[in-house]
């Protein structure tokens, strides 16, 4: 895993702002649409370049969505941008009706998701959000793992039609992906070739994957290490063919256990490959005020957590 | 349109919405037949509209939204009767695999829906994006968007109020069907909305105010409205309806609101609707 460098530290929500403001300079369609939370959002670039295709909503985020939905009728790409527990839970109703069930082409940005959110605590860090856009028919769910890659994954979504949701974080975290990779929803990143469990995550966690993984392998221990950063539609293939190889998983999200990836996988597994699976995920708990690496070690989703997740895995082969 | 044609075309509305609830002893016909004098003055007389060549788009045409989806009887109907589709698919309403679902929906593809409603509140924040598209797209068209009274207890209604007024979305005329009645009883009873034109005007609205049963005041509030459109201000018309209008045993009560009549009731209200059009 010598091959895998950190070529900065950055947030994906800034890859977020970056690959928005490029959209606005490529798609004349492309609207943004915020909820008072502009900065924290990284959307100013987007609404200085463009302020007649900015909407600045107020905290109203029901609105947003339903303007939204309204503003793709006659071909606008509207990407509504908000935290992500405003972006879900609080509008869930709207989501489903307005956006999900009427198919519309609306792009939903939700950033400080998870427990890296740090010290707002548990009333702003939803671990719910995957697990409740994934139960939606007609929605893509897509949670990148660092900066170049949210990046990438905001340009790829102006492309696809239908709705989607966009999750990515606050904190600085590594940035290790190709600054020019084409993110294609749906496909899976394979990041290290091994043999004796397939690690599987998203999100902030790759990273940690990653950082398991070296663990891992001064133990003797060779993982295949796999970002899945396209929830939903999931790449089975890329699951299997990797499973069918070490016969035996662990996932690791900055998730609730209930509703997350390591869900979908134990779905996809339990129908075509009975495998053992252990998750790294938030265990049906709320989070509370710290900062975000103590949090990961307390709710037991930090790098240790995988490589304990692993040894146990292995053992039940 | 001359007011007798209209006045036609409403009375098969009703015929219509009364024969589908009944069909399948499903639906909701008190707010419906309230709202058919007003449907059908908007598709037949007020909006520029393509009932040939749909498009969810609905590109330089005049567009509606319906927020109270419930009321998808006479929406059904007026889409039928004006084109969008065979008026024989009425018959098709809350069947399984219909395109006519109980809440209308876009899923099924059918004419004239743009979006699905039903929980109540979304539609008008949903028209309002529309509204600055058109503005996006210089496209003068006005979107036209139908609430309900009740439907004003949600939220979200006044988060879209506030922000239309605020940013000057004047391109669009929201109608709110005053009937003073929702599930639980009276809005008085249930929750009172207070005086309802002044809070519209306190939110920064034009307001206009309409009899729902009055073609010629329905006409000229409508006209009055498109006047007003592009001055800087949101419109809405404040349209007093009786639910269950032109029935009579169905008139004035929300025991209508989601109850179909029964094949006894459905023969009362047919005898008090002459069929002008024809039935489906």
């Amino acid at each position: 895993m010598k091959h895998i460098k950190i070529q900065n530290e950055k947030d994906t929500r800034s890859g977020f702002g970056a690959g928005l403001a490029e959209l606005g300079r490529k798609n004349p369609n492309v609207v943004a649409l915020c909820a008072d939370l502009t900065g924290s959002l990284k959307m100013n670039e987007f609404k200085d370049e463009n302020p007649h295709r900015f909407f600045q909503v107020g905290i109203a985020e029901a609105n947003m969505i339903g303007l939204a939905a309204g503003l793709t009728i006659g071909g606008k790409i509207p990407f509504t941008g908000t935290f992500a527990v405003f972006s879900t839970g609080r509008v869930y109703d709207q989501i489903r009706q307005s956006v999900a069930y009427s198919n519309k082409n609306v792009k939903i940005c939700a950033s400080h998701a998870g427990l890296t959110l740090g010290e707002d605590g548990a009333t702003h860090q939803i671990l719910e959000d995957i697990g409740m856009m994934k139960m939606l028919p007609n929605m893509t769910v897509i949670c990148p793992c660092d900066y170049n890659q949210t990046k990438a994954a905001t340009i790829a979504i102006a492309e696809h039609q239908g709705p989607v949701y966009l999750r990515f974080g606050r904190p600085k975290v590594p940035n290790f992906t190709d600054e020019n990779q084409k993110f294609v929803i749906g496909k899976a990143d394979l990041i290290n070739e091994g043999k004796d469990v397939t690690i599987i995550a998203t999100g902030h966690l790759v990273w940690k994957a990653i950082e398991a993984g070296r663990i891992l392998l001064e133990k003797g221990i060779n993982p295949e290490i796999i970002n899945i950063h396209t929830i939903k539609p999931l790449d089975k293939k890329a699951v299997l063919d990797s499973v069918r190889k070490t016969k035996c998983v662990v996932t690791a999200e900055e998730h609730m256990m209930n509703g997350g990836l390591g869900d979908s996988i134990a779905q996809l597994l339990g129908a075509e490959m009975p495998t053992p699976i252990e998750m790294v995920a938030v265990n049906d708990k709320f989070g509370q005020s710290g900062k975000g690496e103590d949090l990961l070690t307390k709710y037991n989703i930090n790098t240790p957590d995988i490589v304990k997740a692993v040894e146990k895995v292995i053992a039940r082969k | 349109m001359e007011i007798q044609e209209l006045k036609n075309i409403s009375t098969q509305v009703r015929r219509d919405i009364i024969r589908m609830v009944s069909a399948v002893k499903s639906g909701h016909p008190g707010g419906s037949l309230g709202c058919a004098d007003f449907f059908t003055t908007l598709y037949f007389d007020t909006m520029d509209n393509n009932p040939n060549n749909f498009s969810i788009g609905g590109v330089n045409e005049d567009i509606f939204f319906l927020s109270n989806g419930h009321i998808s009887p006479v929406f059904y109907s007026v889409l039928a009767r004006k084109g969008y589709f065979d008026v024989s698919e009425l018959a098709s309403f809350r069947i399984i695999g219909s395109r006519l679902q109980g809440h209308p929906s876009v899923d099924k593809g059918l004419p004239g829906i743009r979006i699905a409603s039903g929980s109540l509140g979304q539609g008008l924040s949903v028209a309002i994006g529309a509204a600055l598209t058109k503005k996006l797209n210089k496209d003068n068209k006005l979107v036209y968007v139908l609430t309900g009274d009740g439907e004003l207890n949600e939220g979200q209604i006044w988060e879209a109020a506030m922000y239309a007024a605020g940013n000057k979305v004047d391109n669009i005329i929201v109608t709110v069907d005053y009937n003073h009645k929702q599930i639980d009883g009276d809005i008085d009873n249930v929750l009172p909305l207070g005086d309802l034109k002044t809070k519209w005007q306190a939110f920064g609205w034009e307001v206009l105010e309409m009899d729902g049963h009055d073609f010629i005041s329905i006409k000229k509030t409508f006209a009055k409205a498109k006047s007003l459109t592009g001055n800087g201000k949101p419109i809405v018309i404040i349209m007093t309806t009786v639910m269950g209008k032109g029935v009579d045993f169905m008139e004035g009560t929300h025991k209508w609101h989601g109850s179909p009549p029964s094949d006894e009731q459905e023969q009362q209200a047919l005898s008090q609707l002459q069929e002008t059009l024809g039935d489906y």
